[in-house]
């Protein structure tokens, strides 16, 4: 009775670690349940054009960096003859073109895949900016004062602060310190940015970018970033100057977050930057492969093997499916097959030919074969070397067709090739033997039996859903294995036995 | 209804494959005494030690050079069977019944030629009927001269009696009825007609053929409900001491009758089918169980064990045909 429990034991804690393992893989690998998923992809290029002035040029372009729902997948840049290299201090990304020598018009291109990705957070903020010293004439004036002021009064932090500054300055009918302020030539971002560091809020100009399917010639979009501390903790909010609502962070990249300026440039003039993009969709499996930090994740499992190798794993990890098909028919059903794992190779040969080639091509096969093997039946021979004989011919059925197919124009033919030989040989001299032995009643039966199994193993290894859920979640094998066990300790009747045993039910 | 009722079947005590399988052959017959069972050589040889009858052996060939030699052994009998020694299922075992001026002839009269014979021989050695294929040994034994008794019972062939004996019990028995469609093979899958047999009295109770219920054989039109097995007490005793001399637990015998020599081990089964149920009519589970309630500490010898059966397996006594 214990080995009872511990059989039941080990089943189940096979299965859950097997479904445990699924879960988990698909909740921190962000791996979808179905192959049909698609993530998207921004290809972003931004193309930057300046005069040379006849001398070394030294141009540094801020890149994005990560950020809460975009992950860069890739990055490259071509620009003729400069010199490239991605640096990353402690502020920003960067790109840094150089050349020795330029002159005239100059065009620079910057490409960057970003995907939009749900898990990516922001960076994590360490210290507040700091505050600048500089004076702007605008917050320095008595009517700047009035403003902060006012601002100061109806509010609580500086989230809130910068709320109420945002109300006077975009007020329908604004008031007089407002347009006193607003006459000067300086933008909205930039009197915000003043009257906010006037309050001693420290702030952080951003360049960010709309997002919109095929736009060309697009601009950054001046935003600013609000920081505040509160027990230890920073926080910052995003505030548009031209508005009072929040913003909106859907389809907003933030490209530039250096606080800085995006394009610096020594040796030229005139400079502009300006953005195209496309939006790409993806499966979501190869979009996850490409997120960089997703690697170390990836790396202890088959996705980590040269694609060559995954490509066989991808048949291997089907066949516990075929197993687990071949279990049922035989211990649930009780279906006769000739051999017992047989079914499993023709299937998988059939997914190598597709299932109406392979079961064209495999009837053929056999049915020519057991005619000849019958004419060697007469000739008196050792087992080894008539099996032998039935290789060699089978051999030369194989190629007899696929060159009459050939010829005949049906290239669907020549996958024939692709049916194990030896197996093949061997299943026509037993059901040779068994037509001798038997009847063709049973070899009909076994042979029957046999290409069902094969076929509902080849439906369930060959479904797009299933290759995807084995391949891609290993645990999914233990589940599989535990399911054979319990089917190896089911005591109960089969399916044709219920059919078998049914004269004695009647007899009453 | 094309299905019967799981539940039917189970409140009739019917054994399915699987729990034949798992809960029978797994549990009582060890591994390691298959070979003992699945190699005819080796039971005949038990057999001799423990003073079972089986019929006369004729030679042995065991390489290819000597398959030449086969003629030597049945050129002056009066019939004879060529079988693999570990052939399974009836495969490859080969008849003869007549021998005439060095003719050979099959039950049905076609006659075999000796390159026939060889060849099969030569296949047997192979291993082509032997489970797994591995290679294997030819038995040529006499052929049995079958019981009066059974005139007009069976077809071109040997009748046997398989009787299935759980624990040392001849739990239920049925025999086994050539026929035309079996070829003279005694297979109730190959289309014998299995006879159920009375444990108490070797007398008939059911008959089936392909699963299916007959009165009457398809070849003689013999009335199957006369048969009565003859020297029942000798055959029965027999199949229970085989338990003895194999080890296995859960053992299909079969016996074979003898004009002169009686009752004899023709051989033993590890994997005992289940159309033994179908041909008495009832399922053998609560047999089964009976046995098995018993436990191991009764201290019954062969006859006592036999006693028990006869006592509690007859088809009147039956507690399931109350």
């Amino acid at each position: 009775m214990n080995a009872r429990i511990f059989f039941f034991v080990l089943v189940a804690s096979l299965m859950l670690l097997g479904i445990f393992q699924t879960v988990q893989r698909h909740i921190t690998l962000d791996i979808p349940w179905l192959p049909g998923e698609t993530r998207t992809i921004w290809n972003i290029d931004a193309k930057i054009n300046f005069n040379a002035k006849d001398g070394p040029v030294l141009a540094t372009l801020t890149t994005p960096e990560a950020q809460a729902g975009f992950t860069k997948i890739s990055q490259n840049a071509a620009s003729p003859g400069y010199g490239l290299s991605f640096l990353e201090d402690d502020d920003a990304k960067k790109a840094e073109w150089t050349i020795r020598k330029a002159s005239g018009k100059q065009t620079l291109y910057y490409n960057i895949q970003v995907l939009e990705d749900e898990k990516s957070v922001d960076r994590k903020i360490n210290e507040m900016p700091a505050l600048f010293e500089k004076e702007y004439p605008a917050s320095s004036t008595t009517a700047g004062k009035a403003i902060i002021d006012d601002a100061l009064k109806t509010s609580a932090d500086a989230f809130s602060f910068t709320r109420e500054v945002l109300k006077q300055l975009n007020a329908d009918v604004p008031n007089q310190n407002i347009t006193l302020i607003l006459t000067s030539k300086a933008t909205k971002t930039d009197i915000l940015i003043a009257l906010l560091n006037e309050a001693k809020i420290p702030t952080k100009k951003i360049g960010a970018l709309i997002l919109e399917d095929g736009r060309r010639r697009q601009h950054l979009t001046p935003l600013v970033e609000v920081f505040q501390e509160s027990k230890g903790v920073i926080t910052s909010q995003l505030f548009d100057a031209n508005s009072i609502g929040a913003v909106n962070r859907d389809n907003l990249l933030l490209w530039d977050q250096s606080g800085k300026a995006l394009f610096e440039l020594v040796g030229g003039s005139d400079s502009k930057v300006s953005f195209s993009m496309i939006q790409q969709e993806q499966p979501a499996l190869s979009a996850l492969l490409q997120k960089s930090e997703n690697e170390h994740l990836f790396n202890f499992s088959i996705h980590s093997l040269p694609v060559e190798d995954q490509s066989l794993f991808k048949g291997i990890l089907m066949i516990p499916l075929g197993v687990l098909i071949v279990v049922m028919m035989r211990v649930l059903v009780g279906l006769k097959t000739s051999g017992t794992f047989m079914p499993v190779l023709i299937a998988m040969a059939f997914i190598q030919t597709s299932l109406v080639t392979g079961l064209v091509g495999f009837i053929l096969l056999v049915a020519v074969g057991l005619f000849i093997r019958s004419y060697l039946s007469h000739l008196n021979l050792l087992l080894v070397s008539r099996i032998s004989t039935v290789i060699i011919m089978v051999i030369l059925l194989i190629a007899l067709f696929g060159v009459l197919s050939y010829k005949l124009g049906l290239t669907e033919g020549l996958k024939i090739t692709f049916f194990p030989m030896i197996i093949l040989s061997w299943t026509i001299e037993r059901m040779s033997v068994l037509w001798e032995e038997e009847g063709a009643k049973e070899v009909m039966t076994q042979g029957g039996g046999s290409l069902l199994v094969a076929i509902l193993a080849y439906f369930a290894m060959s479904n797009d859903v299933t290759r995807h859920l084995m391949f891609n979640f290993i645990g999914l094998q233990f589940v599989v294995m535990s399911l054979v066990l319990l089917l190896g300790s089911y005591t109960g009747y089969r399916l044709l036995e219920l059919r078998r045993f049914k004269p004695l039910v009647d007899k009453e | 209804m094309f299905f019967a009722s799981p539940f039917k079947l189970k409140d009739k005590g019917i054994m399915g494959m699987n729990q034949r399988n798992s809960a029978y052959i797994g549990r009582y017959n060890p591994r390691k005494l298959y070979p003992l069972v699945d190699n005819k050589l080796k039971t005949k040889i038990i057999a001799k030690e423990a003073n079972v009858t089986t019929p006369a052996l004729l030679g042995v060939i065991s390489m290819q050079a000597e398959v030449e030699s086969v003629e030597t052994y049945i050129k002056d009998t009066p019939g004879f069977v060529i079988k693999p020694a570990k052939g399974s299922g009836g495969k490859g075992i080969l008849v003869i019944t007549k021998v005439e001026n060095g003719r050979y002839y099959k039950p049905n009269g076609s006659e075999e030629s000796i390159a026939e014979i060889k060849r099969h021989v030569t296949d047997i050695l192979a291993g082509l009927f032997s489970l797994g294929g591995s290679a294997d040994v030819a038995v040529v034994e006499g052929l049995i001269q079958f019981d009066n008794a059974f005139d007009g019972f069976s077809f071109e062939g040997v009748p046997d009696v398989r009787v299935i004996v759980f624990k040392g019990f001849p739990v239920m028995a049925m025999m086994r009825l050539s026929t035309a469609a079996s070829d003279g093979k005694a297979n109730l899958h190959q289309g014998a007609v299995g006879v159920g047999i009375d444990i108490t009295t070797g007398k008939a109770i059911n008959a089936v053929q392909f699963d299916k219920p007959v009165q009457y054989h398809p070849d003689t039109n013999k009335e199957l409900a006369l048969l009565q097995v003859p020297n029942w007490e000798r055959l029965i005793y027999l199949a229970a001491s085989c338990y003895e001399m194999s080890g296995m637990g859960y053992l299909g015998t079969d016996m074979v009758l003898d004009r002169d020599l009686g009752p004899m081990l023709l051989e033993l089964n590890a994997r005992p089918g289940l159309a033994i149920q179908i041909a008495n009519g009832q399922g053998i589970l609560p047999r089964l169980k009976q046995i098995e309630s018993l436990g191991d500490a009764h201290g019954m010898s062969v006859e006592d064990r036999v006693d028990y059966c006869k006592k509690h397996f007859s088809s009147s006594t039956d507690p399931l045909s109350k």
